[in-house]
């Protein structure tokens, strides 16, 4: 028997870089070593640029994630605002969460999934400070691509997010099928 | 408050049994320390989180705000010791309004204690509670159990046998501030070199009667050296199948708003006046 965390599988990462952040997850859903699915986000989105990412559970990744979306919105309908505090809004900034919410305010990067090991590597060898949207891409990319190659339970793909002040880039990056 | 909820509890235990393992919290297997000196009191603390032998966080704050005049390190599960310093400091906040005195540091450290005692150590919070109040400068190590002390220094985390090795030295009675602070900062230091659930840099934080100093970051023995070449990668290294980018200007294009006219109806709906 495996524990909740490993038997769907999944890998998030998330990147502070100059006046952007970069948010980005894999698309497999596993039935431990069985690739159930190739389609399967991560990342959820919860206002014009307030984006989570969730690994773990599947069954639990979409409770938490229509949780949320429904407590966004009924804040949303309460405030008659989004959700994003003024003071984040023009902020790049990104935090972790652990299983029972101890926040991780990182000025780096944040990983989660079960390729969290290899993901901590690359990361702490790629990434540098003040990356330009465009470079703080190729440094998430190639960093998520290169870790969940190492992770039997992740990979099928990637879904990248970059966020902008003024706009927000997805892309879907070409990814091993193994 | 409410309770924790234990239906899953003999659940668990059996899945445990058979080899499933138990979720990862972060914990701060930590070094924290308190020293009282003359006129006050110092407390300091590492900044190392760790989940597992994974270092989760190099520059995470264990030193938690409770109220001005009083200051709480911690170390166990990150989680429980933020939320039990957050919890207990809106509580004194609104006892303190209530009775309109200062928070006193025996408060702080009864009400800790006593939440802590009433979930028998599943809160796994092990804190250092520092203050002034108007009765004095106290000192206290509070257990996940709600055991207490009151001592005139302490240490606490897995670096607490490197960090009391430093006090048991070097401690003297009447100690200046500054001395206290250098003795602080020694004691993490020492758990921040010898023990390796503890490390990254030492946060310092003086209380006395007139006011409160944090000192995010007071010591950076372990700072990154930076990379002599860039690993910066070409622009276009990585294959993209799709991009789609959404500009805040262009979000008006994918909603529009159509005012519609009121029906008039023989009924409306209650309205209060």
């Amino acid at each position: 028997m495996s524990s909740p965390f490993s038997i769907n599988g999944g890998a998030c990462v998330a990147m502070v870089g100059k006046d952007c952040v970069a948010i980005a997850c894999d698309l497999r859903l596993g039935l431990q070593a069985l690739t159930v699915s190739n389609n399967f986000p991560k990342i959820f989105q919860y206002g014009d640029n307030v984006f989570l990412g969730l690994t773990g559970l599947a069954t639990d990744l979409s409770t938490v994630s229509d949780l949320f979306r429904y407590k966004v919105n009924m804040y949303r309908l309460r405030e008659e605002r989004n959700i994003a505090p003024k003071t984040f809004a023009n902020l790049p900034f990104i935090c972790g969460f652990d299983s029972i919410g101890c926040i991780d305010f990182a000025a780096d990067f944040i990983v989660s999934g079960t390729a969290t090991d290899q993901l901590y590597g690359m990361c702490e060898s790629l990434w540098e400070p003040n990356l330009a949207p465009e470079d703080l891409f190729e440094t998430i990319s190639q960093a998520l691509m290169s870790a969940v190659d190492r992770d039997a339970l992740s990979g099928w793909g990637a879904y990248v997010y970059i966020i902008e002040k003024d706009k927000v880039t997805k892309r879907l990056l070409k990814g091993r099928q193994d | 408050m409410p309770g924790f909820d234990f239906s899953n509890y003999n659940r668990n235990a059996a899945l445990h049994a058979r080899g499933v393992p138990l979720p990862k919290a972060t914990s701060t297997g930590t070094t924290i320390v308190g020293c009282i000196f003359e006129g006050g009191v110092v407390i300091a603390a590492d900044t190392r989180a760790t989940s597992g032998p994974i270092v989760a966080d190099k520059n995470c704050e264990k030193l938690h705000y409770i109220s001005p005049n009083i200051w709480c390190a911690g170390a166990g599960t990150a989680a429980d010791t933020e939320f039990t310093t957050a919890l207990i400091s809106s509580q004194l906040e609104l006892h303190s309004l209530s009775t309109g005195r200062k928070p006193r540091v025996v408060t702080c450290m009864t009400m800790l204690k006593q939440h802590l005692f009433r979930y028998q150590g599943h809160i796994g919070a092990y804190l250092v509670v520092a203050g002034v109040d108007p009765t004095g400068t106290h000192l206290f190590t509070v257990h996940a159990h709600g055991s207490t002390d009151k001592l005139p220094y302490v240490t606490m985390g897995s670096g607490s046998l490197a960090a009391m090795s430093v006090f048991e030295t070097q401690w003297k009675p009447q100690l200046t501030q500054d001395e206290a602070v250098a003795l602080c900062s020694e004691a993490i230091q020492s758990g921040i070199f010898n023990d390796l659930g503890s490390g990254s840099n030492v946060d310092v934080a003086i209380i006395t009667d007139k006011k409160t100093t944090l000192k995010r970051n007071y010591i950076k023995p372990n700072e990154r050296v930076p990379k002599l070449k860039s690993y910066i990668f070409k622009r276009g290294t990585t294959a993209v199948l799709n991009e789609k980018i959404i500009r805040k200007e262009d979000l008006g294009n994918f909603v529009s708003v159509h005012e519609l006219a009121v029906e008039e109806t023989g009924d409306k709906m209650e309205v209060d006046a």
